[in-house]
């Protein structure tokens, strides 16, 4: 159980600066989600958090204690990297023991308890026995999700766990992520990736990067409803977020307006705006209209059930008034 | 269509074999064809004649006129009036005895150095540092030296009047007197060895390099969050996992040692404390007109480098397909 705090958190490399200040505080207990478009650097702070790269400047504190400078093997923490890191030539058991067996005053049997309890969580006891090259991708993750496990840790990293697998054992390993979660609910948990669904799924609170800064800090819920800039509103959410600029948000009082696809409705006359049909896809369970109505992308609109709307058809839509976000000239919300 | 989804799978299914597969197996044959022409041209043929001149009589003035005699340079003996049998041949030669024994010797320390002191440049030449690139390719350079020339380089180096090494040795005080270090037999091996060792070390680094890379980068930090001290680092996971490469450049290297002929001819000519198997093969067929005695050393030299060899891979379990990756 750890609290972990942040201080003006830089980090260069050579000339290249890749995190520009951060201040954050991740709870106790926590799972912490950090998102962000490629290169923003949330994979470089889990590094620093994890020890693995040093800090250029600033203060990096596990519950109010400064580590700056401790090796990533005292700070309590265990990691799952996108790529497993799985010891190649160490049967599973063996990948899941050997932190322990190196750590002294662990008894083999306890070790043994250990790992066939974490094996058990994660439902990998029969490969106990193999060698990674005879796991599967998924298979392969919860191995190193295990090896995490086993060694107790105070603070859980995840770098882009679920990057490697196909969409289906995608959204199973992340609802195991999700269990894990609740049952180690006195683990702090941080969690990189570039996907919003994930972010919004197992996120206590998010935390969106941008360019080496924070953007923004909040529950998914607050990011989805209240987001304080164009780029987070745009990140967070799928469909993406319309965006409509000149005369038409000039008319709602704003620079930009923002309103998201489950936020229009199409009308059968009488819309604020209209646009003509040129792609519409089909979920099933919903579907997307794309309109074209001059706008840098096509405005998507997001309706309940199957449409038999035809691309060239024109039609009229409405947003609901009170789901719209107005933002100013810099991106950033106007009152 | 759906029938024959369901159709039970057969073990004995005939073997398909597409139109695709069957254009490889061709080129790959082409291709194989002219190599396998010229082993057989270069190696097969001589390695066949060797044996054959080794069950014969011949001389270098008279090749043709060889005669079968069987098991003769190998081993025979007579039985004299007194009752006493004498032992003659190569399986009784002491000079042929002492060669083996010399190769196996230099074989042993020469690649054992080699190795350990290869996979600590490789060690080194594996970190990230200003330079690597320029200093991997002077690394090669004693490699790329011909061996006639390095041998020649520290022949003088070692010699016992103007070598340099004499010299350093009396003004740092680490010598009382010159040493004759290729002469005297009882460092002929040591010069022997120290040239060899120079020589051939970079050729087993660069080898053992290309195994380190292959070993990915995230093991390692999924180490140091293990806590895995740097010692137990290299022998819990880097050892074992270039250990392929690490086999396969250590059996290219015991063959090289086995046959070694250039290095030794060059700096210790004549001397027993060094003369390997194929210099004594050497010297039988050419310099003392016994062909066929010189060519049964050298059949003996090729079987013992195959058993050694056959022997090397089935105990150190060497597989030539990249290792359990």
């Amino acid at each position: 159980m750890a609290s972990i705090e942040l201080r003006n958190i830089r980090k260069s490399f050579g000339v290249v600066e890749v995190i520009k200040g951060v201040d954050l505080e991740v709870r106790k207990g926590e799972f912490m989600v950090f998102v962000g478009p490629s290169g923003c650097g949330k994979s470089t702070l889990l590094r620093l958090i994890s020890g693995l790269e040093d800090i250029t400047s600033g203060d990096m504190l596990f519950d109010g204690k400064v580590v700056n400078a401790l090796a990533p093997s005292k700070r309590g923490i265990a990691m799952v990297f996108q790529s497993y890191a799985l010891y190649p030539h160490m049967t599973v058991y063996d990948n899941m023991a050997f932190g322990l067996t190196l750590e002294k005053g662990h008894h083999k049997d306890e070790i043994r308890q250990r790992v066939e309890k974490a094996a058990e969580m994660l439902q990998i006891t029969p490969y106990l026995d193999r060698l990674p090259k005879q796991l599967s991708g998924g298979q392969r993750q919860r191995v190193a999700i295990g090896r995490a496990i086993t060694r107790d840790p105070k603070v859980f990293l995840f770098d882009e766990p679920l990057s490697n697998l196909d969409a289906a054992l995608r959204v199973a390993t992340r609802i195991e992520i999700a269990k894990l979660h609740e049952e180690m609910d006195n683990v702090t948990m941080i969690y990189v990736t570039h996907d919003q669904v994930e972010a919004m799924t197992l996120a206590d609170r998010i935390c969106v990067l941008r360019d080496g800064v924070i953007e923004q800090v909040g529950t998914p819920m607050e990011l989805y409803e209240t987001p304080n800039s164009v780029f987070v509103a745009g990140f967070i959410g799928s469909p993406k977020m319309n965006f409509i600029g000149g005369e038409r948000a000039e008319q709602l009082g704003a620079h930009t307006v923002g309103v998201r696809g489950e936020h229009l409705t199409i009308v059968p006359e009488n819309g604020t705006w209209s646009g003509k049909v040129i792609h519409t896809e089909n979920l099933g369970a919903d579907s997307y209209v794309y309109l074209e109505m001059g706008t840098e992308e096509p405005v998507v609109v997001r309706l309940d059930g199957a449409n038999n709307y035809r691309s060239g058809d024109v039609v009229q839509i409405s947003p609901m008034m009170d789901k719209i976000h107005r933002f100013d000239a810099a991106g950033r919300p106007s009152a | 269509m759906a029938s024959d989804a369901m159709a039970p799978i057969t073990l004995r299914a005939p073997k398909i074999i597409s139109e695709l597969s069957r254009q490889r197996l061709a080129a790959a044959r082409w291709f194989l064809l002219p190599m396998l022409a010229a082993l057989s041209v270069v190696a097969g043929w001589p390695l066949l004649r060797s044996i054959y001149f080794s069950f014969t009589d011949a001389s270098l003035t008279d090749l043709y006129g060889a005669e079968f005699i069987g098991f003769g340079n190998y081993l025979r003996w007579t039985t004299l009036a007194s009752g006493k049998t004498i032992y003659r041949g190569l399986l009784v030669d002491s000079a042929w005895w002492n060669a083996v024994w010399n190769t196996l010797r230099f074989a042993f320390w020469s690649v054992s150095f080699e190795a350990v002191l290869g996979m600590i440049v490789a060690l080194v030449l594996n970190a990230e540092f200003r330079g690597r690139g320029i200093v991997r390719a002077a690394i090669l350079i004693p490699w790329a030296i011909p061996t006639i020339v390095s041998a020649k380089i520290w022949a003088w180096m070692l010699n016992d009047q103007f070598g340099i090494l004499n010299d350093l040795g009396l003004r740092l005080g680490l010598l009382s007197q010159k040493v004759a270090w290729t002469a005297s037999a009882d460092t002929a091996m040591q010069a022997v060895l120290i040239v060899d060792i120079w020589k051939t070390t970079p050729f087993m680094a660069l080898l053992i390099l290309a195994g380190l890379q292959m070993v990915p980068k995230d093991i390692y930090e999924a180490a140091e969050l293990d806590g895995v001290h740097p010692v137990k680092q290299f022998f819990a996971i880097t050892l074992p996992l270039v250990r392929p490469a690490l086999m396969v450049a250590i059996i290219f290297r015991l063959l090289d040692a086995l046959r070694i002929f250039d290095l030794i001819y060059v700096l210790t000519p004549n001397s027993a404390a060094t003369k390997t198997m194929s210099v004594l093969a050497r010297e039988n067929l050419f310099d003392f007109d016994k062909f066929a005695y010189g060519s049964a050393m050298s059949t003996l030299l090729f079987l013992i480098i195959a058993v050694l060899t056959i022997l090397y891979i089935w105990l150190g379990q060497v597989r030539f397909d990249g290792g359990d990756r």
